[in-house]
């Protein structure tokens, strides 16, 4: 199947008072249409970054130092992605409180978005005829009853500020679907929300998202999230990628030692909580060869001195290091 | 329908602010070291003649009763007689009302005209050489004496390239009024030439009023604008590709808005204050004259209206300046 977006060698540095952050180093990755694929990873490993490079959003300080990122066919490096951004590409923001402006209505701004974003909007249309107001009008009260908003004449009057945090995330899941996207980028969009409203509202997002055909980019610090609603996972480490894989392989094979570590850190009943020994390696001087190494129970002389590259010892499942676990070759299903 | 309500609320706490105002700028006025029966009597008049008019104006009652019966005048629009011009108070602060009124409403409608658009560019274009440039000239516009301003511009635009007249407000007469406003009573009498001679004598003393008016509009809405800039909404909008100019003009602007409308609201008072100067500087026959010659001929009756009157003006443009607020900001209602 041709990839729906792929992301190759992507290098991105941040020019801070300290010197260049390293914040991706040569991070590639790929998806199909119509799969829900989770980054997942611990604060400051460039998954937001990642997120936010392939909108086209960086921060000014941000330069792009190498690599390519392809969307549909096209390359989106170098050029204004203003007219993809909200209609193939849309956003789910970690934040619906703040995400909102406060000062218009709810249907002020969904309706702002339709008029420059709806799916009938031919390309360099100002205006806003009768007739689109009318369907994307339409639109919007089935997109909202679709994420399970009731009354929604009402909720379209009211301000941001009278609506629960999860009425709100409900709207930004909405806003997201309705420009009928081919990829939607959610960064941690249940960070901010209790935690059965969390579950609510992703596996709302994973079922709507199916239904309409459209992949999500789902970044998670979370490994519980990314079970319950992705098909696949990418781990990153320090601005790298260090292991995709299929999402129930990715769970019960993991081949990059630092999967494993994160897998053997989640709590489990009767069971002491364990960390990963060690720190996150600073952007600014990352450790030679493997990014790993310093906190790698399986670190050589190799890993020390040798950068390594990922490789695919399963198909389907990449992982970028020197002595990865190995795990019997198996069709399919997940091993249970 | 809570917007109704909260300007009912707002306007309920003018009486009671305009009493207090009220009270404050009589016991001023009643302190100074002079005796306004004296000063109205003239240098030759004889002890019997000062406590004739001493009487006759009631200055020989206690200040409390003196106080109760300037109120109760007041509320009835009877500010007491001008002791120098010996007409009522009153007549003479409407009359010089739509000089004051044309300077200033021209001087705050250039200032927001020029500053909220300057502002915005500066802050996005922060740091750029247009940026620095705007921020010298609004400090400049701040820190210089409005009556030094006054001279400068005198002398570049008056004296040195002779554009403008150096000081009065027409030639001649001005146009029968309509609305008081030469320019604007010209316009609607469709002559042009009135119009253009106001607007040359216009010109320097309402760009005395407009310069740090301006730099203080420019000022706050470049802080408000960085500071908006920042929000996570601004950053969804731009993730979801909606055009930057929508996202700035109306979505930035408007927050940023709230923090100038407060300084816009300030600003109008400062300028009407400023007017005294201004207006004496350029000899605009408007209330700030009148205030200056009051002041000097000791004239209570007329400061006390001058100070009554820019009060009642500033208290209603901090009304006008809450309820657009609350137009703009829902969670304010």
């Amino acid at each position: 199947m041709v990839d729906l977006l792929s992301v190759t060698d992507l290098t991105v540095g941040f020019a801070t008072e300290n010197g260049t952050a390293r914040v991706l180093d040569h991070v590639s990755f790929a998806m199909r249409p119509g799969e829900i694929m989770g980054l997942v990873g611990e604060s400051g490993c460039g998954k937001t970054t990642l997120a936010r490079a392939i909108l086209g959003v960086l921060p000014n300080n941000a330069a792009i130092a190498s690599g390519s990122i392809s969307f549909a066919q096209t390359d989106l490096l170098g050029r204004d992605t203003a007219a993809i951004r909200g209609r193939d590409i849309t956003f789910i923001p970690q934040d619906p409180f703040g995400s909102f402006s406060p000062l218009f209505s709810v249907g002020d701004q969904i309706g702002e978005l339709m008029r420059w974003k709806s799916p009938d909007r031919a390309p360099g249309d100002t205006g806003y005829t009768r007739t689109r107001r009318r369907a994307d009008a339409a639109r919007i009260q089935a997109a909202l009853a679709a994420v399970q908003l009731p009354d929604i004449e009402r909720l379209l009057r009211k301000y941001p500020h009278e609506l629960s945090g999860g009425q709100r995330q409900r709207v930004m899941v909405a806003m997201a679907l309705l420009p009928e996207p081919k990829l939607v980028i959610a960064d941690e969009p249940t960070t901010a929300l209790d935690v059965t409203i969390q579950a609510q509202i992703l596996k709302l997002l994973r079922q709507l998202a199916t239904e309409r055909g459209a992949s999500v980019l789902f970044t998670t610090h979370d490994l519980g999230t990314a079970w319950e609603i992705c098909d696949r996972v990418t781990v990153m480490y320090a601005g790298q990628e260090a292991e995709t894989a299929p999402v129930a392989d990715f769970f019960a094979r993991p081949r990059h030692p630092y999967t494993a570590a994160l897998l053997d850190s989640l709590p489990t009943q009767g069971a002491a909580l364990l960390g990963i020994p060690g720190d996150v390696p600073s952007p600014f001087a990352p450790p030679p060869g493997c990014r790993f190494h310093p906190r790698c129970p399986r670190a050589t002389d190799l890993c020390r001195a040798s950068h390594n590259e990922t490789a695919e010892p399963a198909p389907g499942h990449f992982v970028r290091c020197h002595h990865p676990n190995e795990w019997p070759i198996q069709d399919g299903g997940p091993a249970s | 329908m809570r917007l109704l309500a909260l300007a009912l609320r707002r306007f309920l706490w003018m009486p009671p602010t305009l009493l207090g105002l009220t009270l404050i700028v009589f016991s001023v006025s009643h302190v100074i070291p002079s005796d306004p029966a004296r000063v109205l009597a003239g240098e030759n008049a004889s002890i019997e003649q000062v406590e004739t008019l001493r009487r006759k104006f009631g200055l020989d009652q206690p200040l409390p009763v003196q106080f109760v019966r300037y109120v109760s005048d007041v509320v009835g629009g009877n500010m007491g007689i001008s002791l120098y011009t010996q007409r009522p108070v009153a007549t003479d602060l409407i009359e010089r009302l739509p000089a004051t009124f044309e300077l200033a409403l021209f001087a705050i409608a250039l200032a927001i005209m020029l500053g909220l658009p300057l502002g915005v560019v500066s802050a996005l274009m922060r740091n750029s050489w247009l940026d620095q440039i705007v921020r010298l000239v609004t400090i400049g516009g701040l820190a210089m004496a409005a009556f030094w301003l006054a001279i400068l511009l005198q002398l570049l635009f008056s004296m040195q390239w002779n554009l403008t007249p150096v000081q009065g407000r027409i030639d001649g007469w001005g146009p029968d009024p309509i609305t008081g406003f030469y320019t604007v009573d010209a316009l609607i009498r469709g002559d042009l030439d009135t119009f253009l001679t106001a607007l040359r004598y216009l010109f320097l003393p309402m760009m005395t009023l407009a310069i740090p008016a301006m730099a203080t509009i420019v000022r706050f809405t470049r802080a408000g604008v960085l500071n908006v800039m920042n929000s996570p909404f601004v950053f969804y909008q731009a993730a979801m590709g909606l055009p930057r100019r929508v996202v700035i003009w109306k979505y930035i602007l408007r927050a940023a808005l709230i923090g100038t409308l407060t300084q816009i609201g300030l600003v109008f008072g400062n300028l009407l204050a400023g007017a005294v100067v201004v207006e004496t500087v350029f000899s605009w026959p408007g209330l700030g004259t009148y205030a200056y010659n009051s002041i000097l001929q000791s004239d209570y009756n007329a400061i006390m209206g001058f100070t009554l009157f820019t009060g009642s003006v500033f208290i209603g443009m901090n009304l006008l300046v809450d309820i657009a607020q609350a137009v703009l900001d829902p969670r304010g209602r």
